[in-house]
């Protein structure tokens, strides 16, 4: 059959499963624009292209599937990286379509073109450049495979104008990628599980530390049935959330910059790490010299580059995890370990007495209380919410319990402030299903609020909780604590959001009182629209236990004690 | 310690661009880079001299694996191998130095290429102490110029460096000491 190099990709994108994608035109990817019209896949007009990377984003942790974002050259590709990036660090899959200039003015400086392919070399897992229409078909099968096998990551495909125009032989079935020196199929030798089989059964204070590669290579079951089986307490990364229900006696919880001090002692106490799926990223870390001073560690990782990069570990399972823990688990000896559980229960300590949800109803609306409440309320296994980065971020990781995987999509590694609302409508796309809750700060929420054009557009039911305390929180938090309350630069003047959110037509309400919580949020649950809901909450609020960068993991900041009466002082 | 790596590469645009930014990326210091055909024309093949300790060689390794178009990497430091550089050195030869530069070359077994009223060019292969030893003595005399293009370096014996072959094999295991795909 022949084709033009712009029917080819849509029909490649069809062959792969994708029915949506999210993108915006512009000269150079004209062509491929115009053979749209011969293909069944969904095109989101985005209203950023950054919005349009976190939609492919969002939609691929919520689904698993690949999200696919377009984009025209120059100004319209750079405008990607930052969602690009995103993906990289949380090791998302998604295939980025950029248009180029044509093949012959490549150098030239012709208009509109940049050399993306060399601005995202170190922020893809792969990419390429295609200049001719006979080279599509295969890069494009090569683009997904990459994409999602292995340690899943944005893959980028760059498109010459002239090699979507031309015309080609297109046969899908025979174009198989040919990528020799790409082996994602990792597996540990046997002798490294006895290794690790005997660290976990000589142990007395084990504790797993599970990460976003547990929900990624689906591996739910099996790192349930290990923790259960051997007896195994088990601390979460920020994106582990959801791989082990909350309210499992053996969660912890989160561990980290914010995680609860009784979990961060834990893991300082403990004489085995058993690192599923994560990276010892410093954020969970702590100082890396008095980390888990005393405890030998097993890493199992799918990246090898991943395995002594920041913490020396005493064996590494390079490998699926899921395969991995298949492996393993028939040889895991049920051990009683009672006397480290009530260790445990011990350090939780008076913590749960400094919790803010012992606050009485002051009339301050803390963000705390607005997360717990719509937990509360819209807690369900089809609830995603997708949040934001800052303040509001880490109370939804500890007011809000998630109990499914893909239940939580947030921003980690890079942090990107902007990704929530556009990422709420990949993952919407995805799972219509779905319950979807974006929680966002005021800061965050005006870096992307263009994206409501295209939540509008494309009349997809979202709810949106901006957490308002009038300042870029976080930032605010850090000038209190390291730089003598100088809020430089932190105080934000901003717009009326409700009224913002009604001239999208979108339903609207303003909430300033804990008590008119529920009832907001009841409304927009029942709402079969979009609704925007701007919590007023207190303004230099802060997020109780801070782990200082740089410090010792159990150097914590903690919650003032009693908080109840400090703060309600106030 | 310094760490020489052979490592195959698809021979297409920007691999280099691939590999350099690599180390760049991740902070390792490159001493020596060269890219050259190999047997197969679908194949590039470099060599890499690398500052590091036993750690980072495997994470370099490793990091290199990832690169979606390096075939093969072996770390070939405590391999026997031969290494070898290449070195033109322009001296300065007035008569008078002229037959000592020509006595020092031949000692060093290396050839004159360039002969010039005032200057000679010196080509000279071999290990890199060897041409650092014979730059030595040159110093004295004059050294104009001098250009070294790096080392390349192939494992001794009848065992091909690394089989290209295994390619074919996708699945791999991971274990302590197996460096070859590892952590
Ligand atoms: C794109 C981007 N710019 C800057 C930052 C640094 N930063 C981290 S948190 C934060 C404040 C976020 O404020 P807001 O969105 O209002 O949320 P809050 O912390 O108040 O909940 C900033 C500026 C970032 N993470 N991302």
């Amino acid at each position: 059959m022949t084709r033009t190099g712009a029917q080819i990709l849509w029909e490649c994108l069809e062959q792969e499963g994708v029915t949506h994608v999210f993108g915006y035109p512009g000269g150079a990817i004209l062509p491929a624009y115009d053979a749209l019209k011969f293909s069944k896949i969904h095109h989101v007009l985005v209203r950023h292209e950054q919005g349009a990377t976190h939609m492919a984003d969002g939609y691929a942790r919520a689904s698993g599937r690949v999200g696919v974002a377009v984009a025209t050259s120059g100004p319209g590709a750079t405008n990607m990286v930052t969602g690009i990036a995103t993906a990289m660090l949380d090791s998302s899959p998604i295939v980025c379509i950029t248009g180029q200039v044509g093949s012959k003015l490549i150098g030239s400086d012709a208009f509109q073109e940049t050399d993306i392919t060399g601005i995202t070399l170190p922020i893809t897992k792969h990419n390429y450049l295609v200049t001719r229409a006979d080279e599509l078909a295969r890069t494009m099968r090569e683009a997904f495979y990459v994409a999602r096998s292995g340690r899943p990551g944005p893959v980028l495909v760059d498109i010459t104008k002239d090699a979507q125009q031309a015309l080609c032989e297109f046969d899908w079935e025979a174009a198989k990628p040919q990528l020799p020196g790409y082996r994602p199929d990792l597996s540990p030798a046997p002798k490294e599980y006895e290794k690790a089989l005997e660290l976990i059964h000589n142990s007395k204070r084990p504790v797993i530390l599970l990460g976003h590669g547990a929900i990624v290579s689906g591996a739910i079951r099996e790192v349930r049935d290990l923790a259960e089986r051997a007896g195994i307490p088990v601390a979460l990364t920020l994106l582990g959330l959801g791989a082990l229900p909350a309210s499992h006696p053996l969660n912890l919880g989160m561990m980290g910059m914010h995680g609860e001090a009784w979990v961060n002692h834990t893991i300082q106490e403990a004489d085995l790490l058993i690192a599923l799926g994560m990276r010892f990223d410093d954020r969970v870390t702590g100082n890396l010299k008095t980390y888990a001073p005393n405890a030998k560690k097993i890493h199992v990782e799918i990246d090898p580059c991943e395995i002594n990069k920041n913490v020396k570990v005493d064996v590494a399972l390079v490998g699926d995890l899921r395969e991995v823990l298949h492996a393993m688990l028939p040889k895991i000896e049920s051990i009683d370990r009672s006397d480290w559980l009530d260790l445990i229960d011990r350090l939780k300590g008076d913590s749960a007495v400094r919790d803010i949800q012992n606050l009485p109803d002051s009339g301050h609306l803390y963000a705390a209380h607005v997360i717990n409440d719509l937990w509360r309320e819209a807690r369900g296994s089809n609830t995603v919410v997708v949040t934001d980065v800052g303040q509001h971020q880490m109370w939804e990781a500890q007011y809000y319990k998630h109990e499914e995987p893909r239940s939580l999509i947030t921003s980690g590694g890079l942090g990107t402030m902007g990704f929530a609302l556009p990422a709420a409508i990949g993952v919407k796309v995805a799972r219509p299903e779905a319950e979807v809750w974006v929680v966002v700060g005021d800061g965050g929420f005006q870096m992307t609020m263009c994206e409501l054009a295209t939540l509008v557009q494309e009349n997809l039911k979202i709810n949106i909780a901006i957490i308002n305390n009038g300042f870029l929180g976080m930032v605010r938090q850090w000038q209190e604590f390291f730089y003598e309350r100088n809020y430089q630069a932190t105080p934000l003047l901003n717009p009326d959001f409700a009224k913002i959110a009604g001239a999208y037509g979108i339903r609207n309400a303003t909430v300033t009182q804990r008590s008119q919580v529920v009832p907001a949020v009841q409304s927009a649950r029942q709402h079969d629209g979009p609704v925007l809901i701007n919590f007023q909450v207190e303004q230099e609020d802060t997020v109780y236990p801070m782990v200082a960068a740089g410090a010792a993991l159990h150097e914590m900041i903690r919650r003032p004690s009693p908080i109840v009466e400090t703060a309600a002082d106030e | 310690m310094l760490n020489t790596y052979v490592v195959y590469v698809e021979n297409k645009p920007g691999v280099l661009t691939r590999v350099a930014s690599l180390f760049r990326r991740r902070a390792f210091n490159i001493d020596s880079l060269t890219v050259g055909r190999t047997e197969k024309p679908e194949v590039s093949r470099m060599t890499i001299t690398v500052e590091a300790d036993h750690d980072q060689a495997r994470r370099i390794e490793a990091n290199l694996y990832k690169l979606v178009n390096v075939l093969l990497v072996e770390n070939i430091t405590t391999v026997p191998a031969i290494v070898r550089d290449l070195a033109m050195i322009k001296v300065a030869a007035t008569h008078e130095a002229r037959s000592h530069v020509l006595e020092l070359a031949s000692v060093f077994r290396a050839r004159v290429v360039d002969v010039a009223p005032e200057s000679l060019i010196i080509e000279i292969t071999g290990g890199e102490d060897k041409i650092d030893g014979l730059l030595e003595v040159l110093r004295p005399y004059g050294v104009l110029e001098m250009v070294r293009t790096g080392i390349v370096a192939m494992r001794r014996g009848n065992k091909p460096s690394a089989t290209l072959s295994s390619l074919e094999t996708p699945a791999q295991t991971v274990g302590d000491d197996d460096l070859s795909q590892s952590v």
